[in-house]
């Protein structure tokens, strides 16, 4: 009984220490909303209107009309038409324009005798993932495009046709990809900046000896550290899940319970990581620095942007350790495919594991590094 | 009067220097992190994909099935998994373990030898959307590739108005990792110069130690020097270690002149240095400094630099937003610079707002940073 009062005791005094100064509380609450609501509108890979220039050599009524498909779809918008070779490069060069569509001279001629006519996409590869989104609509507009010409003029398709539909995400809005990634992404920088800096700023203060030297044993101290991020971040969680349903209408197909078993075991061991980095620290800004050194690589490497299938084996490998990878793949399998606490076992368990070492690791550095 | 202002200024910039020496955490942060990121940027991430699982019904074999199967097996781009239900294969689906599903109904291939429509029904996984239309993109191409051959198996060519050519300029093979690592630079950097400098001036004041370096006969403008020359060559330092590595480890080209790419660097850096000193100077304890840096810095830098997601894209009042991003700015000099060459409307231009910014954001420290107490 007592021992329930000691950490109770031991976490109102680090609520206190964290939320005393305004500035603090101010930083906790404040930006991670105005974050949410910012990244949440920017993060995505979903483009629209993407300037074009048309360079039309044939001028014809199927160059027109193949012009004002693109025009038309919401994708792109062509802002100027050239009339020379020469003024491709200037606009590629200076950003103005994204993709040239060169239609040579004789593309109607071709059209009309059956010929494949060639159209020709000029793109700035600068950023090569938004040149390979663009030229994927062009493609569709084209394929489009062919039907509708060979319809017109009485031949029919190719038989075998594409019939797509995509589950989950049934308009492949990137978006609804991001946001619950961003759910992740605050909920870790907040618990690891709270729990990172908690024991550090102790040790820099001198009074970790002092609690070291108290009735308190290092598992309750190790209790009562952790309590404030945990509690913090599932406040903090709670509150974006809800603007994210609500604000961002990301549907919540699945079960809540399992969404909140993933958050805790996620808290867990973004805690125990937290603490581990900050028992290990010897001044404050070591410990911050050594969250980011963790945080960093942690969101390059949890699929949150890039799919961890794409990257080296070796890399793979190392993305198991990382308590992100598991919780965007709660997150995102509870709130778009709906999934329940069986499909997302494989998820837990690793969490899990994460989080008790990595706190048994941080009691034990209590015990054993002094300074 | 000039000979004891510099002896000031250089004592300062001495102990800065022995304070970023003798803490291995500053060190790594301009050394270690660079090399670690740039690795796992370089060689880890990729927005390519390759190897898709996707899975393959066949309700009924027979010689149109298996050439359209094999055609998904020969192609690069997929590992593909049979199966003869679309139940087994959807429940694979919903597990995770296939990525998309091609059906070929029970008949398929009698409507195909009748002369009727035969269509394919496609099931994709959308929750990562971008890496479906990829996917989608790769199907497509196949399925395309294959109605050629087959037209031309049955002594017919497949009617096709109109082709796209594409030429892709800067980066024909589209490969991710040439515009990923230039923009990580610009991430780096922003983390040595606001991140560091933030929680080192910050940590003073924490500690008292301000008040103390106020006493003494420093002017306000040889503090401010003092603490801005050695993080200032530490993050040069920096940014020429991974140019270096991009293009010797990386061999991203580097098309445009080092010399202008250095130039842009320096003022970028000096951005990153002086919204570090403001973040510092506003919030005094390194609780708040270090959530401030993060939150103003890394992760606008990360989402808002255009140099994930296109700008053009976003909604106008967030594009109006990452106007206030520095990054934004070095982002497009450096993807320009490493990939496209001296093009200089686009270098002028970012580096005026550069300027701007600097201008901006040196009167703001300036002014914040009386010298008393409070």
């Amino acid at each position: 009984m007592t021992c329930f009062r000691y950490i109770l005791a031991l976490a109102i005094k680090e609520f206190l220490a964290l939320l005393r100064d305004k500035r603090s509380r101010m930083v906790i609450i404040g930006p991670p909303i105005a974050q949410l609501l910012i990244f949440g509108f920017a993060a995505t890979y979903d483009l629209n209107n993407v300037p074009v220039a048309i360079f039309d050599e044939d001028r014809g009524v199927a160059a027109r009309e193949l012009v004002s498909r693109i025009d038309g779809s919401p994708n792109f918008q062509v802002i100027t038409t050239i009339s020379h070779d020469s003024e491709v490069a200037p606009l590629i060069d200076n950003k103005e324009v994204l993709l040239v569509l060169h239609i040579g001279q004789n593309f109607s001629a071709d059209l009309m005798q059956g010929r494949t006519a060639p159209l020709q996409a000029i793109l700035d590869g600068r950023n090569s993932n938004t040149a390979m989104i663009a030229m994927n609509y062009l493609r569709t507009i084209l394929l489009d495009y062919n039907l509708s010409w060979l319809e017109s003029q009485g031949r029919s398709g190719p038989l075998v046709s594409l019939q797509t539909r995509a589950w989950y995400n049934e308009n492949l809005q990137s978006r609804w990809f991001i946001i619950p990634g961003i759910v992740g992404l605050l909920t870790l920088v907040v618990t690891l900046l709270v729990t990172a800096l908690s024991v550090a700023r102790e040790r820099e203060a001198g009074t970790f000896d002092q609690l070291l030297v108290t009735p308190l044993r290092p598992t309750e101290i190790l209790i009562g550290k952790a309590i404030p991020g945990i509690v913090i971040g599932l406040l903090q969680a709670t509150l974006i899940i809800v603007l994210m349903v609500l604000f961002f209408e990301i549907p919540l197909r699945g079960s809540v319970g399992a969404l909140y078993l993933g958050i805790v075991l996620f808290l867990l061991s973004a805690v125990g990581i937290g603490l581990m980095i900050s028992a290990i620290a010897a001044t404050q800004q070591q410990a911050v620095l050594g969250a980011f050194l963790f945080l960093v690589p942690s969101v390059i490497l949890s699929g949150f942007s890039t799919p961890i299938a794409n990257m080296p084996q070796l890399v793979q490998w190392l993305t198991y350790l990382n308590p992100l990878r598991y919780f965007l793949v709660v997150v995102r399998g509870v709130t778009l495919e709906g999934d329940s606490y069986a499909l997302l076992l494989n998820q837990y368990w690793p969490m899990a594991i994460i989080g008790v070492a990595s706190l048994a690791f941080a009691g034990w550095l209590f015990r054993n590094r002094m300074y | 009067m000039r000979r004891s202002s510099r002896m000031r200024l250089l004592g300062m910039i001495r102990k800065e220097s022995l304070q970023i020496l003798r803490d291995p955490s500053s060190i790594s942060i301009a050394f270690v992190l660079p090399v670690v990121l740039l690795f796992l940027f370089g060689y880890g991430v990729s927005l390519d994909a390759k190897l898709i699982p996707v899975g393959i019904v066949i309700e009924q074999p027979d010689s149109a099935t298996q050439s359209l199967a094999g055609a998904f097996e020969r192609s690069e781009f997929f590992r593909p998994y049979h199966f003869d239900s679309i139940q087994s294969a959807q429940q694979m689906l919903n597990e995770r373990r296939i990525d998309g599903i091609l059906w070929m109904r029970s008949n398929f291939s009698s409507n195909l030898l009748a002369g009727q429509e035969a269509p394919i029904g496609v099931i994709i996984n959308g929750v990562d959307s971008n890496q479906a239309n990829i996917t989608q993109g790769y199907i497509q191409g196949t399925w395309l590739a294959w109605l050629s051959r087959y037209a031309e198996s049955r002594g017919h060519s497949l009617p096709v108005p109109v082709s796209l050519e594409q030429r892709v300029w800067f980066n024909a093979a589209l490969s991710s990792r040439l515009f990923l690592v230039p923009g990580l630079i610009a991430i780096i950097m922003t983390m040595i110069g606001s991140l560091l400098t933030a929680l080192v001036v910050a940590r003073e004041w924490e500690r008292g130690t301000m008040e103390a370096l106020m006493v003494t006969p420093l002017r306000i403008g040889e503090l401010l020097a003092g603490k801005l020359i050695p993080y200032f060559a530490l993050g040069m330092a920096g940014m020429l270690f991974s140019v270096a590595l991009a293009v010797w480890q990386f061999d991203v080209p580097l098309r445009g002149s080092l010399w202008l790419l250095m130039a842009s660097s320096a003022l970028f850096m000096l951005v990153a240095l002086a919204i570090g000193m403001l973040i510092s100077i506003v919030s005094k304890n390194q609780f708040v400094a270090g959530q401030l840096a993060i939150i103003v810095t890394f992760l606008p830098a990360f989402i808002l630099s255009g140099f994930l997601f296109d700008i053009n894209s976003m909604p106008e009042w967030v594009q109006l937003i990452t106007h206030l991003v520095p990054a934004r700015y070095f982002v497009a000099i450096l993807q320009t610079l490493f990939l496209a060459g001296d093009v200089w409307p686009v270098v002028l231009s970012n580096m005026g707002a550069l300027l701007l910014m600097l201008l901006f954001f040196f009167t703001l420290v300036w002014r914040k940073s009386h010298k008393h107490l409070e």
